[in-house]
């Protein structure tokens, strides 16, 4: 191995991204956990806001439904960068008042919960119009179907919507879930070490920077490409019992 | 979409007037004393935010459509590094690409002596064409997958009537072919081009001094916070709207 590696001139590249203290190895994978975490916890918060976005656009009321349309709207024409600026800033001022209103200092807010708290703003947004597509390509009459056994309305979303529009909804959720991890690099700006800046702080303490970025563009790219391959294997779970739609094509 | 008549709801004129509260709320009781001595920067950073993206959409579009064509139809040898160059584009973040290409390639380019004597220099010195490239490659391998689809959802039959008329490969492609498959991504291409808008601020993290970056000056001169941030929020909101217009005038000059 460390012939192979001595050979195609590699060996400092290894030696700078060994896992142990002189390589920044561990550094690197400590930045990608928490760009995980960031990106499972806003992909989360975000379905949760798209959820209830998406039933409100289609059941509520005008006043409601005019407001999720200018939320939508706002939030996918201003570039993520500004939204995580104002929204981190927002945070931050109406935590901090709050607690000095209940008589507590200033708190320290981590970076990890304001990370999701921003991006789950902005994932909301798009989940919103993801999920309200997906409640509209569900056949009416199976909705309709649950009513009229008089299942109450949460019943109905647990055990009919949600199971019937899972296969329509999962395409655009891989997608939303590629932009959660890949906006997570954009929170270096403000600070937060995930695996951008963990490989920025490696790369110019080093000098070697073709190195780190590329290691760190290959840990991006494995969590793309594995991503692909857990939401192919979820489709395929959503899909079930359905008849396929390679077959119907001529 | 809006008309007047749509807008001219009771709730709808509510929520105008309480907007508009709250617009004149935030011009008379923010703090706007900094525009006067910001503006012509800002202006600057506007002109370099609009240029950037014109230029990195056209060069991207330009390079999309060898890109698409090489995965549609290409053999081999040309489809499957189109196909790693789109995956790679879209897998990892941008501004990963934008970080290795002025740092990475920023720190490679002195050591050879040719390349610091040669007449690109104090272009390869300065930030923007780092930014251009950075930004040219992105568009390019988003639409590039998009042109894929675009080139093969044309109509076999087209392409066989072109054919059939003893029309040459090339202008076949030139007539038929492109801009059937534009025609086709229009929708795609808008919205594709307000991603690329929001994608700009990112060169501000190599000292390109666009619009984002006027912003972010005026807030560590000053430590005003929220108002140059909303007033961006909101240049941006113009932008993307003035995209979206265009591209729905396009639409409708295309005959369907």
């Amino acid at each position: 191995m460390e012939l192979i590696l001595e050979t195609l001139g590699l060996a400092e590249s290894a030696q700078l991204l060994s896992l142990s203290p002189p390589g920044w190895g561990a550094n690197l994978l400590r930045g990608l956990a928490n760009s995980l975490k960031i990106a499972f916890g806003a992909f989360g918060f975000g379905l949760l806001i798209g959820l209830f976005g998406a039933y409100g656009k289609l059941y509520g009321g005008p006043v409601l439904r005019d407001l999720l349309a200018i939320y939508t709207t706002v939030i996918r024409a201003v570039p993520e960068l500004v939204l995580i600026l104002i929204l981190y800033y927002v945070g931050t001022d109406l935590i901090n008042k709050a607690s000095s209103a209940m008589g507590y200092g200033r708190v320290e807010i981590s970076g990890i919960v304001a990370g999701i708290w921003v991006l789950g703003i902005v994932q909301g947004a798009y989940s919103i119009e993801v999920l309200r597509g997906a409640i509209l390509a569900v056949p009416p009459g199976q909705i309709e179907a649950a009513r009229a056994f008089g299942m109450p309305p949460l019943m109905t979303m647990w055990r009919v919507t949600i199971p019937a529009m899972m296969s329509f909804a999962t395409p655009g959720l891989a997608n939303l879930w590629l932009i959660a991890t890949k906006d997570t690099a954009l929170l270096a700006i403000v600070g937060f070490s995930e695996l951008t800046l963990e490989t920025r702080q490696a790369a110019s303490s080093t000098r070697a920077y073709f190195t780190f970025f590329l290691a760190a563009g290959g840990l991006y790219l494995m969590v793309t490409l594995c991503s692909g391959v857990v939401f192919a294997w979820i489709e395929k779970w959503a899909r079930r019992g359905q008849p396929s739609l390679r077959e119907g094509r001529s | 979409m809006t008309t007047l008549k749509s807008l001219m709801i009771p709730h709808r004129i509510v929520m105008m007037l309480l907007f508009a509260a709250l617009a004149l709320w935030c011009a008379l009781s923010l703090r706007w004393d900094w525009i006067p001595k910001y503006a012509p920067l800002a202006l600057e950073g506007l002109w370099t935010t609009i240029w950037i993206l014109a230029v990195t959409t056209v060069l991207g579009f330009l390079l999309a459509v060898p890109l698409g064509l090489a995965q549609a139809i290409g053999p081999w040898y040309l489809s499957i590094p189109a196909r790693t160059f789109c995956t790679i584009i879209r897998g990892t973040p941008l501004l990963l690409q934008i970080w290795l290409l002025y740092y990475g390639l920023g720190s490679l380019f002195p050591q050879f002596p040719w390349i610091r004597s040669s007449e690109l220099w104090p272009y390869l010195r300065q930030a923007w064409p780092y930014a251009v490239l950075a930004l040219t490659f992105s568009y390019a391998g988003y639409e590039g997958e998009v042109m894929r689809g675009a080139f093969s959802g044309v109509a076999k039959g087209q392409l066989e009537a072109a054919k059939s008329f003893g029309m040459r490969r090339f202008t076949m492609f030139r007539r038929i072919w492109l801009p059937q498959a534009i025609r086709n991504v229009l929708p795609t291409l808008g919205g594709e081009t307000i991603l690329q808008l929001k994608a700009t601020p990112l060169v501000a993290t190599i000292t390109v001094i666009d619009i984002y970056a006027v912003s972010s000056r005026v807030r560590s001169d000053t430590f005003i916070v929220y108002e140059p941030l909303l007033l961006l929020a909101v240049v941006y909101m113009v932008i993307a709207g003035v995209i979206t217009l265009a591209f729905k005038r396009f639409e409708n000059q295309v005959p369907r």
